[in-house]
């Protein structure tokens, strides 16, 4: 059928022409910053692990992945398991102010993160909480919470609210509905949501370099650090991105049955 | 959906709006309070009402600035949302190929974003650069650090390749959720794809699809580092969007006054413009969802 | 209208089906007459959705033949068979008005409007939806709804049969008997062959003609409701059919009594039985035991448990032996708890299973 011929077609460019700065950024990873900037090579001429070598022999880079992975998770977890109630109550209830609620979380995102360096500063520190993984979790709630409850109400009013009426009639406590029946119908929804917000504080950096020092510091921090004397450490940062894509892939990797499954309505 | 009229169902909703009225209130009362003061040094702030917001709103190169960012989010918003949705649709439901598309796809989303900058710095060179090299030889000549129209389209396309993933993995989500039940009653109506896509496909997408259009629009809205890394704002201010110059003009001239009015002003524009796509892509649906 | 037979069928989700076990549906023969309303009833994965679809068309079954009026559909699509499915929840054009949604499958079709508006009066008419062909489909109520869903598949003229798949699952309880009795005007006006699945006894055995029971894969019997509850062919027909379903005793041949185990009691063997391998079980409906406090001929003694007023009969439980039994009637000489009571089981009404099916 043409028509599938042409849609795999179209799949496969476009993840080819995706897969391609990524490829690029492997290639550089693995020169030299001379031979960087000296020619446009596809594949090193002097391969090299070097790169590879200066991030994990220093014990900063170990253990910003080690801090980052922790905040990120405490994060997802948290962002997911606040915005699941707050995001049926937007779906099956009116209650006063609701649109307007609805709204003003979305508005949490309205701002570059770059306004509230100061302000969480003063906060985190007056709280004597700096430089610890769960201040950098916490701070990451702002952008995480409002996404999380936004998508999860989404795919939750696609869901007839008949289904909840007919657990009731059937004998379902909420907690073992919501548990037994809902969650598994909105799975691709959690999904997805969990990745976001994995993704998204995986790859903030001001916010997260700001509230650490030492004991937590992240990646965030050592991959600012890549500008040295001799100009910019180009391999060593290309090394550091190839290096950051792998926790995100498998996450995405673990959820992807969530994400792909379907609305199985089968056996209701 | 008939929602039921329940006041209880704040409680629900309390552990969300503590969480992040916690971080969110402070920093703006701190902001609205810097924007009226000029600070003079330390400990000498004279308030001066709304002198920040008159002078911010008078200059010039901030109007420019504006213009572009229109521009740049109205581009990425046309560009990205029917690619994402396309590709979307193209992926398999299941099966070893769906896992292996999700994971190349969501690729670039997991890269720091100045480490995104980076790498399309070279990328896009001319001479040490995988394509620019292959424009160049092709027989176009591109130039990212010379040329303004270059440069906006090596920040769009930088753009389209980070982002559009993004709507691919919300919209590709949102498919999944469509029980197979409609698809089953369509192929017994004798509907054709094309009626597929748009009797079912595309209105169930409705919830996904106006998440995708506010995040990108927002986030493109306040994009600052990966075209910072690219270009710098260059060549000129060719690709100086919003972002850049509010941070100009804090860190740069280190105007705390005047920078926190535009913060201010910043955060209303989108505030104006969230809403208003909002309520337009609402009535835009079916209407039921008031 | 059509003649449907299933020869041969059998379906498996796995690609190399070895043992029954594998099979989602097992190897059956099956013919459903034109024009007949038949319930297919059976508890949840028995595999009788995954039969509606094999005659709907959506599962292309792994073995065996669909004939639609003796002619081979079996690798037909759907929308080649001229059957329309009402699915568990409302399946409508959420974009779309009443209207639209019926007149879809005939648009598709390339039918003339003035025809097309036609027919869909028409049906709206039947359908009691005649008011809201203007209105947009997504604000209607869920009964509304799967009527539309109906509707969309009475409105080809050429529709052969109508297949449910548990359509009133979400509907609110009172309004599931009036959809119900639609239903029955439907049948009784179009003639048209109905195939209704459920897991539900009542609505199967008030809304079919023939109920077709089903447990794992497998077609135990065919029948109307009184056959069903009279004559169950199989322990599962008399343990499903029925509130609550048939008495199962386990029992053995022991000289010339069947003798229910675990007990010294033996009743006479009835004609006819022949033994064999096997399990031999003994099913009587809580309809028929007579229960009585005074010793009666060839009565079994048994402990009372408790004694319950049902409304309009009381439900007794007793014990005998290691068995449950219960009983049905309406009438009650006063029993408590720990009382000595007799069980009559009429021969006529006992039936008896070697290994689940029936054989006296």
């Amino acid at each position: 059928m043409t028509r599938s011929v042409f849609s795999r077609a179209f799949l496969i460019l476009f993840l080819a022409g995706s897969l391609l700065p990524i490829y690029w950024m492997l290639n550089m990873s693995l020169k030299t910053n001379e031979e960087i900037l000296g020619a446009m090579t596809m594949w090193p001429s002097n391969l090299t692990f070097d790169n590879y070598i200066t991030i994990f022999t220093d014990e900063a880079w170990y253990s910003g992945y080690i801090n980052s992975m922790i905040y990120v998770a405490l994060n997802m977890v948290m962002a997911v398991l606040l915005a699941l109630p707050a995001a049926y109550a937007f779906s099956r209830y009116s209650f006063l102010g609701d649109k307007h609620l609805f709204f003003w979380l979305l508005t949490n995102r309205m701002t570059p993160p770059a306004v509230f360096l100061l302000p969480f500063f003063q906060l985190y520190s007056t709280f004597g909480m700096m430089d610890t993984h769960i201040a950098v979790a916490l701070a990451h709630l702002l952008f995480n919470v409002p996404l999380a409850v936004w998508i999860l109400e989404g795919f939750m009013s696609g869901i007839p609210k008949e289904i909840d009426e007919t657990a009731y009639i059937d004998g379902y406590t909420f907690p073992k509905f919501f548990v037994k029946i809902f969650l598994p119908l909105i799975k691709s929804g959690i999904g997805v949501t969990a990745f976001f917000c994995f993704m998204f504080s995986w790859v903030e950096l001001l916010l997260a370099r700001t509230l650490t020092s030492v004991q937590a510091k992240p990646i965030a921090a050592t991959m600012t650090r890549t500008v040295s004397a001799a100009g910019m450490d180009w391999g060593v940062l290309a090394a550091a991105g190839v290096l950051t894509i792998v926790p995100g892939a498998l996450v995405i990797w673990f959820v992807r049955h969530y994400i792909a499954k379907g609305f199985a309505m089968g056996r209701v | 959906m008939n929602k039921t009229l329940n006041n209880k169902a704040w409680w629900m909703v309390l552990p969300v709006i503590l969480s992040v009225a916690f971080s969110a209130i402070m920093p703006l009362m701190t902001v609205v309070n810097y924007s009226v003061q000029d600070i003079l040094g330390p400990d000498q702030a004279v308030f001066v009402g709304t002198e920040w917001f008159k002078e911010v709103m008078r200059d010039e190169s901030l109007h420019s600035a504006f213009f572009r960012q229109i521009w740049f989010s109205l581009a990425v918003l046309a560009i990205e949302i029917p690619l994402g949705i396309g590709i979307a649709l193209c992926m398999p439901a299941q099966g070893w190929r769906a896992s292996l598309s999700l994971v190349i796809v969501s690729l670039p989303l997991l890269i720091p974003w100045n480490v995104v900058g980076t790498i399309w710095q070279i990328f896009g060179r001319g001479d040490i650069g995988l394509m620019g090299k292959l424009i160049n030889d092709a027989g176009i000549s591109y130039n990212y650090t010379g040329d303004s129209t270059d440069a906006w389209l090596t920040v769009l396309l930088m753009d389209v390749w980070h982002w559009t993933p993004l709507v691919v993995l919300l919209c590709y989500a949102g498919l999944r959720a469509i029980p197979e039940a409609f698809y089953q009653a369509a192929k017994i109506d004798g509907a054709s794809r094309l009626a597929v896509f748009r009797f079912i496909q595309l209105p169930k997408m409705r919830n996904v699809l106006m998440i995708a259009v506010l995040l990108r629009f927002m986030d493109s809205f306040m994009i600052y580092t990966e075209p910072f890394v690219l270009t710098g704002g260059g060549p000129g201010n060719a690709t100086t969007f919003l972002s850049q110059y509010l941070t100009q003009k804090a860190v740069g001239q280190f105007d705390l006054g005047p920078a926190a009015a535009f913060s201010l002003i910043y955060f209303l524009i989108i505030l104006l413009l969230s809403f208003v796509l909002y309520n337009w892509m609402q009535r835009v649906g079916t209407g039921d969802k008031t | 209208m059509a003649r449907i037979e299933l020869a041969g069928i059998a379906h498996s989700y796995k690609p190399n089906p070895s043992q029954p076990s594998d099979y989602a549906l097992r190897p059956m023969e099956m013919t459903w007459q034109d024009g007949g309303a038949y319930a297919l009833l059976g508890p949840s994965g028995c595999g009788k959705t995954t039969l509606l679809n094999i005659i709907s068309g959506l599962i292309t079954p792994s073995q065996g033949k669909v004939l639609f009026d003796g002619r081979d559909v079996t690798k037909l699509p759907p929308e080649q068979r001229n059957i329309a499915q009402v699915f568990q929840f409302p399946v409508i054009y959420d974009t779309m008005t009443v209207g639209e949604n019926l007149a879809f499958p005939l648009k598709n079709r390339g039918w003339k409007t003035a025809d097309i508006e036609r027919r869909v009066a028409q049906i709206a008419e039947i359908l009691e939806l005649s008011g809201e062909l203007k209105h947009r489909a997504s604000g209607l109520t869920a009964d509304a709804k799967q009527k539309i869903s109906l509707g969309r598949g009475l409105v080809r003229p050429d529709v052969a049969a109508v297949l449910f798949d548990e359509p009133l699952t979400v509907i609110d309880p009172h309004l599931k008997w009036l959809l119900r009795r639609k239903l029955k005007e439907i049948h009784h006006e179009l003639k048209l062959s109905l195939i209704y699945v459920t897991h539900d006894q009542i609505e199967a055995l008030t809304f079919a003609d023939q109920v077709v029971v089903m447990t794992e894969g497998e077609v135990v019997q065919i029948g109307s409701a009184q056959a069903l509850f009279e004559a169950p062919e199989h322990t599962f027909v008399g343990y499903f059919i029925g509130n609550p379903g048939m008495n199962l005793l386990p029992c053995s041949l022991r000289g010339d009594g069947v003798a229910i185990n675990g007990t010294n009691i033996a009743l006479p063997v009835p004609a006819g039985l022949s033994v064999g391998e096997g399990q031999l079980t003994l099913g009587i409906r809580p309809e028929y035991v007579e229960c009585s406090p005074n010793q009666t001929e060839n009565a079994l003694p048994a402990r009372a448990l408790n004694a319950r007023n049902m409304g309009t009969h009381w439900l007794i439980e007793a014990e005998l032996g290691n068995h449950r039994i219960a009983c049905k009637q309406r009438a009650l000489h006063t029993v408590n708890m720990g009382d000595a009571v007799w069980m009559k089981l009429p021969a006529e009404r006992t039936l008896y299973y070697l290994n689940d099916r029936r054989v006296a």
